[in-house]
């Protein structure tokens, strides 16, 4: 049966113009300015701008506010209009040792050369409502200490020394990248930390949590969690050498696993590895402990069936813009689709009760 | 004392400032000289890596906005920028000071744009570090009075 489709230009174009006037509300308070979102709710704009896979703070900012704060919609609108970027070259990897760090905290070592820094941290804040805020918007002077000089040093480094930590294989291969070519399974870690850090917050951390509940033997300390800025080196094919284009904000977290060693490797620590667009501690740190359940395979453990281990399970579904398309898509009109399974089930049912009156007179 | 400054590290300073400071400074010095495109400026992206462990294998994190151009002056320097982010007028400003920077003018360049603006960030990174330092933990152990 044939059913119209066309028709809804009207109601779609006077439903997008209430859209724009729900999104201002109330016209009697004043209006947020995109500087506003960028300076103000900065970690939402750190999210859409790690799983939008592209760091513009600007841009997350507007699409916030275009979004009406649906952060999913915003990322949604910052993967959209990333894909009409050209690429101009990849940059150099981040040195996270150099990192200028705003906090950098251990939770295997309290004396670590560089000490605890807290940081702006919501850690041991009382989390009780502060009125305060909805009255005015002065705030004290943060206090000041003698910076630091030299560069903060990884915690994982003093561990290498002694051998007591798996080491990372140096390797300067040219990483694959998800966002040009579909993903292929098995994925190597490259790939998978790629689609990790731009995966959903909320999936990444239940997947996290499952680890911690004991879907897979993943105890993880937090060897450290760091957040900071790092300098942008890119190589100008013009001139022949690399040069500093700009800084971006990170957070990076590493965890330890006890490792009862393998018929190859010694009783030693294992590596979880999280690295994240922003202030976003909770994701770098979910991303690590995920990224360490799923190196089962090539540590020689064994599988245990925990969801988190299951690389075709994670991998498919982190990412928010996939699931939600393809779950959202279920409300657009499917009239055809749905007439047939309504001649279908007519016509089963047409036939279960002749055949049932057929039985009766029997 | 002026600082001498080689390419990579001037492309870097005026790529790290920020845009109202390029164009304030620049500004003031008055300098109108003559170009030619030869790249106008164009928003595009660059794909920031990170190493598996801080220290492995690189990995794709995710892109940044960076705006770029080239131009050629009369005298025919040529002056290129890689900027981070969508200004095209800081992505211009960036590669004429590059192109300029190669003529007579690089002594004043030098010393009432660059040094200024190579100190404005030693600044903020120092402000910042200030604060940081202050939210050191300072851990002390309580006597147990044991013995």
């Amino acid at each position: 049966m044939y059913v119209a489709v066309k028709g809804g230009e009207r109601a779609i174009d006077n439903a997008h113009a209430w859209l724009a006037e729900e999104r201002r509300g109330d016209p009697n308070v004043a209006e947020l300015s995109v500087a506003q979102i960028r300076e103000q709710l900065k970690l939402a704009v750190n999210r859409v701008m790690a799983e939008g896979s592209l760091c513009d703070p600007d841009l997350a900012a507007l699409a916030i506010k275009q979004a009406r704060g649906d952060l999913i919609e915003a990322i949604f609108l910052i993967r959209a209009y990333r894909t009409t970027l050209p690429r101009f070259g990849a940059t150099a990897p981040v040195d996270t040792a150099q990192m200028a760090c705003d906090r950098r905290i251990s939770a295997t070592f309290k004396d670590a050369p560089g000490g605890q820094v807290l940081g702006p941290t919501f850690d041991y804040t009382h989390r009780l409502l502060d009125f305060q805020l909805a009255a005015d918007g002065e705030v004290p002077d943060a206090p000041v200490a003698p910076p630091r000089e030299e560069a903060t040093p990884h915690i994982t480094g003093f561990l290498n020394q002694e051998g007591l930590i798996q080491s990372e294989p140096e390797s300067d291969e040219t990483p694959p990248d998800l966002t040009r070519e579909p993903l292929e399974l098995p994925a190597g870690r490259p790939l998978r930390l790629q689609n990790l850090t731009r995966g959903d917050e909320g999936f990444i951390l239940g997947m996290a949590y499952s680890t911690q509940r004991g879907y897979a033997r993943n105890h993880a300390f937090v060897g450290e969690l760091r957040i900071g800025t790092c300098v942008l080196e890119l190589e100008l094919p013009e001139l022949g050498f690399a040069v500093e284009i700009g800084e971006v904000e990170l957070t990076e977290c590493e965890t330890m696993n006890q490792f009862a060693g393998s018929k190859t490797e010694p009783p030693q620590f294992t590596r979880g590895y999280g690295l994240v667009f922003g202030q976003s501690e909770r994701k770098a740190i979910s991303m690590a402990l995920v990224d360490r359940a799923l190196r089962w395979k090539e540590l020689g453990e064994d599988d245990m069936g925990a969801p988190a281990q299951d690389e075709e399970f994670v991998l498919y579904h982190s990412d928010n813009i996939q699931a939600t398309g393809f779950l959202e898509h279920i409300k657009l009109p499917h009239y055809v689709d749905f007439q047939a399974e309504l001649e279908l089930v007519r016509r089963l049912r047409r036939e279960a009760m002749s055949s049932g009156h057929q039985e009766a007179a029997e | 004392m002026t600082a001498t400054f080689d390419r990579k590290t001037w492309m870097g300073i005026l790529a790290q400032a920020p845009a109202q400071d390029l164009c304030r400074l620049w500004s003031d010095l008055g300098f109108s000289p003559k170009y030619t495109w030869l790249r106008a400026p164009e928003i595009g992206a660059a794909m920031v890596r990170g190493r598996a462990g801080g220290t492995g294998a690189p990995f794709n994190l995710g892109e940044v906005t960076v705006t770029r151009c080239s131009l050629q002056l009369e005298g025919g320097q040529v002056g290129h920028a890689y900027v981070q982010g969508r200004d095209k007028a800081k992505a211009m400003q960036a590669a004429l000071v590059d192109a300029m920077m190669q003529t007579e003018m690089a002594g004043p360049l030098t010393q009432l744009l660059l040094e200024p603006l190579a100190a404005d960030r030693m600044a903020a990174q120092r402000a910042r570090a200030s604060k940081a330092a202050a939210t050191k933990v300072d851990f002390f152990t309580m006597a147990r009075g044991e013995d």
